[in-house]
C-alpha cells in the first residue's frame, strides 16, 4: 500500500491550509474528487426526495375532481419548484456527480484540473438550491413555471420569480466553473495512451455535455439578468407596453432550454453505453457511431429551440424550419439506440440491477422519443402543446431516460465508490415496483392530454370525465415512491451489513476505473497506467486464443506495466491539500442574493466575503513551506 | 508495493499546472479560452438584445438626444491603449523585468479606472439629462450592455492590482508571465467586446421614431 503523508502547511493564521482527512471538517474542506462526487450525490439526492414529495402532493391534488388540498396559488408553487427540482437540484448535480467521482478514474487522473474550483461549485450549487427552497418561508416561492414565460414572470406580484432569477444565476455559476473544470479534466489530463478515440463514452458523454453547458449558460444568464431587472429595477425588456417582447424571454430561455434537455440526457446514455456491453460481455457495437451521434446531438440540440414555440406564431416558415430541424435530431439518437441493441444482441447477458435499469431505461426513453418525433410535426403539436400529452412525453424522457439512468450508475458504481455492493435481489424487486409505477403514473397522461386535459390546471370539474385515469396516475405515483424508498432501505442494510464479497472488480468490467481498488486510495492510481486500447482493462484481462479465436483470461502477471512505472515524472504523488475558501467564498453568492432583494448593504458584504474568499484562496500556500 | 509519498501540491496557481499535461498546453490557460468563450456568448446575447430592440422605444430621449461621441470615442481610446500596456507589461514579465511589470500592470489599470469612471460620468449625466434604465427601451438595453460591460473592466482592473500587490508581496511565481498572461487574456477580451459595442450602440445610428 502506499503510504499518506499527511500534508504539512505552511502560512500563519488564518492562511493555515487545513489538513482533515476524514471526519466532519474533511468534508467541509476536501478537494478530493470522489468526495465532492459523493457529497454532490448526497444533496442532489435530498433534493430529488424534495421533488418527489412534491410531486406527490401534485398527484394527491388531482386524485379527484374538484381536489380541494391546495389551492391555485399554492399549486402553481409546488409544480413550479417540482420541475425546477427536478431539472437543476437533481439531474444535473447527479450527473455532476456521477462525472465528478468517475471521469478522473476512467481517464487516469489523479484528480480534476482544478480541486478548489471543484468544491466552490458544489458549494454553490448547495447554497443555491437552499436560497432557491428558503423562499418557501419569505413570501412564496416560484410560481411562473420551471420556464418563467414573460410577461407572467415579471409581472406577478409574488416575490417567488425574484427568487427563481436569482435562485437559478447562483446554480449558473456552479455549473459552469464546473463545466469549464471537467472539460479541461478530459481535455488535458489523461493517461498516457488515453487517446479520445480510447475514452470510454461515458467520458465523452461527460465532455459534449460539458461544452454544452459552456455554451449555453450564458445565454440563461442573459435571460434570467433581463428578468431581475424588469422584476426588481423596473426595465423593459419584456413589457409590451413599453415596446419590449415577451417572446425573447421564449427564444433566449429555449436556446439554453433544448441543450439542456441533452445536458440532462446524455448523461444516462453515457451510462446505458457502459453498463450494456459490460453485462453483454461484448464490446459496445458501434463505438464511435456512438461517440458521434453524441457529438451531433450535441450541436443539432442548439439549432432546435424553436420546436417549443410553435405555437407562439414564428410563422409558418420558422415553423417548418424548426420541425425538420427537431425530426433530424431523432435520426443520431436512433443510432444510439440500435447500437445499444445491436450491442445486446448475441450477447451472452446477465440481467443484474444495473442491467435491468439500463435496458429498462433505454425502452422507457423509446416510448418518449416517439411521442417526441409527434412533436416535431407542427399541426399535432398545436393539439398537443400544454396538455398532459407533453407531461406524459419529457417524464418518459426525462424520468425514464435519465432517472434509470441514475439508478443504473447507483447499482454499477456503488462498490467503486464504497466497496460494498448493493443488494441485488432488492434491486431487481426495486426496479420492477419503479417500471411498473411509472407507466401506471404517465401512461395514462398521454389518454389525458388527448382527452385534452391542461397542463398546469390545480384542478378538474367532474364532468369531463378524466377522474379514472387521473386516479390511476396518481396510484403509479405512489408506486414510485415506495420504489424509492425501496432504494434508501438497499442502502441503509448495504452499509449495516459486514462488507461482503470482493469488490474489486465485481462485474468483470471493461474500464480503467475498475483497476485500482474499490474504494480507490486519495490518489486514485499507485501507477498511472498507460493505455494501449479501447477497453483497456479488458485487453488486460483477456488474450485471444490463437486455435480458437476466443478470449481466454490472461495469464496472472502479464498485464503489469512496468513502463508507467513513474509516469507523471516524479517519485512521488502531488495533491493538494483541502482548503475552506472555496466554501467561504461561495457563502458570498447567496448572500449577495439576499441582498438584491432586500438590501445593498448586503449586497456588499455578499461581495465583501466572495472577494475575502478569493483572496485567501489565491494566497493560501499549498507546499510545506520549510 | 512502491511506497508513494502524497506530498501537496505548489504554487498558488493549482497544483497540475506544472505536470505533463495531455496538450502541452497548461490547464489554466485551456480553462481560460473556454471561459471566454462561454462570455463571448453572454456579450453576444446582450447585444443581439440591444440590436433587436433598436429603435423600439416609443418615448425618448432617444440615442441622439443623450450621446457624446467624441467624449466616449476618447474614453474608447483610453480602453484600447491600455491593451498596448498590457502587452508591455507581458513583455517586461517574459524578460522578468519585474519593476517595469508592475510599472505596465498599473499603467494598465489605471487606463482601465479612466474608462469606467469616464463610464460613470456618462451614466450620470445621462441620467440626468432624464434617461434612466426604466425610462424606456432605449435605456433598458443601453444601461444593461454597457454596464455588464463596465462590471468586466472593474473585476478586470481588480486582476491587475492583485497582480501588483502579489508581486509586491512576493506572492507570484518566479517566472510571473504566466498569470500576466492569463489576465492579459481577460483584458483583451474585454476590450475587444468594447469595441463591438461602441461600433454597434454608438457609431451605428439607431432609424429615427415612428411617429406616434
Ligand atoms: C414521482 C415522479 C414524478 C411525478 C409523479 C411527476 C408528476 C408531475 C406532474 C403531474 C407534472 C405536471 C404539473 C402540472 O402541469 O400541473 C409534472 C411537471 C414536471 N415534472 Fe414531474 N413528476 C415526477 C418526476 C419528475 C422527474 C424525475 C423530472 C425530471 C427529471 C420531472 C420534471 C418535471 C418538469 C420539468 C415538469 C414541468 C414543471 C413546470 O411546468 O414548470 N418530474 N410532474
Ligand atoms: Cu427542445
Amino acid at each position: 500500500m502506499a503510504s499518506v503523508t499527511v500534508p504539512a502547511t505552511g502560512g500563519r493564521g488564518l492562511l493555515r491550509r487545513p489538513t482533515a482527512v476524514t471526519g466532519f471538517w474533511s468534508w467541509l474542506t476536501t478537494v478530493d474528487h470522489k468526495k465532492i462526487g459523493i457529497m454532490y450525490g448526497v444533496a442532489a439526492f435530498v433534493f430529488f426526495i424534495i421533488g418527489g414529495l412534491e410531486a406527490l402532493l401534485i398527484r394527491a391534488q388531482l386524485a379527484q375532481p374538484d381536489g380541494t388540498l391546495v389551492n391555485a396559488d399554492q399549486y402553481n408553487q409546488i409544480f413550479t419548484m417540482h420541475g425546477i427540482t427536478m431539472i437543476f437540484l437533481f439531474v444535473m448535480p447527479m450527473s455532476s456527480a456521477l462525472f465528478n467521482y468517475l471521469i478522473p478514474l476512467m481517464i487516469g487522473a489523479r484528480d480534476v484540473a482544478f480541486p478548489r474550483i471543484n468544491a466552490y461549485s458544489f458549494w454553490a450549487f448547495l447554497f443555491g438550491g437552499l436560497f432557491l427552497y428558503s423562499s418557501f418561508f419569505l413570501g412564496g416561492a416560484p410560481n411562473g413555471g420551471w420556464f418563467g414565460y414573460a410577461p407572467n414572470s415579471t409581472t406577478d406580484p409574488s416575490i417567488g420569480m425574484t427568487f427563481y432569477a436569482l435562485g437559478l444565476l447562483i446554480t449558473g455559476i456552479a455549473s459552469t466553473a464546473g463545466a469549464v473544470n471537467l472539460a479541461v479534466t478530459v481535455i488535458n489530463m489523461r493517461a498516457p495512451g488515453m487517446t479520445l478515440f480510447r475514452m470510454p463514452v461515458f467520458v465523452w458523454m461527460g465532455l459534449v455535455v460539458q461544452f454544452l453547458l459552456v455554451f449555453s449558460l450564458p445565454i440563461i444568464t442573459v435571460a434570467l439578468f433581463q428578468l431581475l431587472f424588469d422584476r426588481r429595477w423596473d426595465t423593459a425588456f419584456f413589457d409590451p407596453t413599453r415596446g419590449g417582447d415577451p417572446i425573447l424571454w421564449q427564444h433566449l430561455f429555449w436556446l439554453f432550454g433544448h441543450p439542456e434537455v441533452y445536458i440532462l440526457i446524455l448523461p444516462a446514455f453515457g451510462v446505458f453505453s457502459e453498463v450494456l456491453p459490460v453485462f453483454s460481455r461484448k464490446p459496445l457495437f458501434g463505438y464511435q457511431f456512438v461517440v458521434f451521434s453524441g457529438i451531433a446531438i450535441g450541436f443539432i440540440g442548439f439549432g432546435v429551440w424553436a420546436h417549443h414555440m410553435f405555437a407562439a406564431g414564428l410563422g409558418p416558415v420558422a415553423n417548418t424550419a424548426f420541425g425538420i430541424s427537431t425530426a433530424i435530431i431523432a435520426i443520431p439518437t436512433g443510432v444510439k439506440i440500435f447500437n445499444w441493441m445491436g450491442t445486446m444482441y448475441g450477447g451472452d447477458i446477465r440481467f443484474t440491477s444495473a442491467m435491468l435499469f439500463s435496458v429498462g431505461g433505454v425502452a422507457m426513453f423509446v416510448i418518449g422519443g416517439l411521442s417526441g418525433v409527434t412533436h416535431a410535426i407542427v399541426p399535432s403539436d398545436y393539439q398537443q402543446t400544454d396538455t398532459y400529452y407533453i407531461v406524459a412525453h419529457f417524464h418518459y424522457v426525462l424520468f425514464g431516460g435519465a432517472i434509470f439512468g441514475i439508478f443504473s450508475a447507483f447499482y454499477y458504481w456503488w462498490p467503486k465508490a464504497f466497496g460494498r455492493r448493493l443488494g441485488e435481489a432488492m434491486g431487481k424487486v426495486q426496479f420492477w415496483i419503479l417500471i411498473v409505477g411509472f407507466n401506471l403514473a404517465f401512461g395514462p397522461m398521454h389518454i389525458l392530454g388527448l382527452q385534452g386535459m391542461i397542463r398546469r390546471e390545480y384542478t378538474y370539474p367532474e364532468s369531463l370525465g378524466l377522474t379514472l385515469w387521473n386516479q390511476v396516475s396518481t396510484v403509479g405515483a405512489f408506486l414510485i415512491a415506495f420504489a424509492v424508498v425501496m432504494f434508501m432501505v438497499n442502502v441503509a442494510r448495504t452499509h449495516l451489513k459486514p462488507r461482503g464479497e470482493a469488490v474489486e472488480d465485481p462485474w468483470d468490467a471493461r474500464t480503467l476505473e475498475w483497476m485500482t481498488t474499490s474504494p480507490p486510495p486519495v490518489h486514485n492510481f499507485d501507477e498511472i497506467p498507460t493505455v494501449h486500447a479501447l477497453d483497456e482493462y479488458w485487453h488486460r484481462k483477456y488474450v485471444e486464443d490463437e486455435r480458437t479465436g476466443t478470449l481466454v483470461p490472461a495469464q496472472a502477471g502479464a498485464s503489469d506495466d512496468h513502463d508507467a512505472a513513474h509516469a507523471d515524472g516524479h517519485g512521488s504523488i502531488h495533491l493538494p491539500s483541502p482548503s475552506f475558501w472555496p466554501l467561504v467564498a461561495s457563502i458570498g453568492l447567496p448572500i449577495m442574493g439576499y441582498g438584491v432583494l432586500y438590501s445593498w448593504w448586503l449586497v456588499g458584504l455578499g461581495a465583501l466575503v466572495a472577494l475575502v474568499g478569493f483572496y485567501g484562496w489565491a494566497l493560501e500556500p499549498s507546499v510545506a513551506e520549510g | 508495493m512502491a511506497d508513494l509519498a502524497i506530498t501537496p501540491g505548489h504554487g498558488a496557481v493549482e497544483a497540475h499546472d506544472e505536470h505533463a499535461t495531455t496538450t502541452g498546453l497548461p490547464n489554466t490557460k485551456i480553462a481560460m479560452w473556454l471561459f471566454l468563450a462561454s462570455e463571448c456568448l453572454l456579450f453576444g446575447a446582450l447585444i443581439t438584445t440591444y440590436v433587436l430592440y433598436r429603435g423600439a422605444s416609443g418615448t425618448g430621449p432617444y440615442p441622439a438626444d443623450v450621446f457624446d461621441i467624441p467624449y466616449t470615442s476618447v474614453s474608447s481610446f483610453v480602453l484600447l491603449a491600455s491593451s498596448l500596456t498590457m502587452v508591455l507589461a507581458l513583455a517586461s514579465a517574459q524578460k522578468r523585468d519585474v519593476a517595469r511589470m508592475r510599472l505596465w500592470l498599473l499603467a494598465t489599470a489605471m487606463l482601465g479606472l479612466t474608462f469606467v469612471g469616464g463610464q460613470v460620468y456618462e451614466f450620470t449625466t445621462f441620467y440626468d439629462e432624464g434617461l434612466a434604465i426604466s425610462t424606456n427601451l432605449f435605456g433598458t438595453t443601453f444601461y444593461v450592455l454597457t454596464g455588464f460591460h463596465g462590471v468586466h473592466v472593474t473585476v478586470g482592473i481588480l486582476m491587475l492590482l492583485s497582480l501588483v500587490g502579489f508581486s509586491t508581496a512576493d506572492r507570484l511565481p518566479d517566472d510571473a508571465a504566466f498569470p500576466v498572461e492569463m489576465v492579459g487574456l481577460y483584458w483583451h477580451f474585454v476590450d475587444i467586446v468594447w469595441i463591438i459595442i461602441f461600433t454597434v450602440v454608438y457609431l451605428i445610428p439607431t432609424p429615427a421614431p415612428a411617429p406616434v
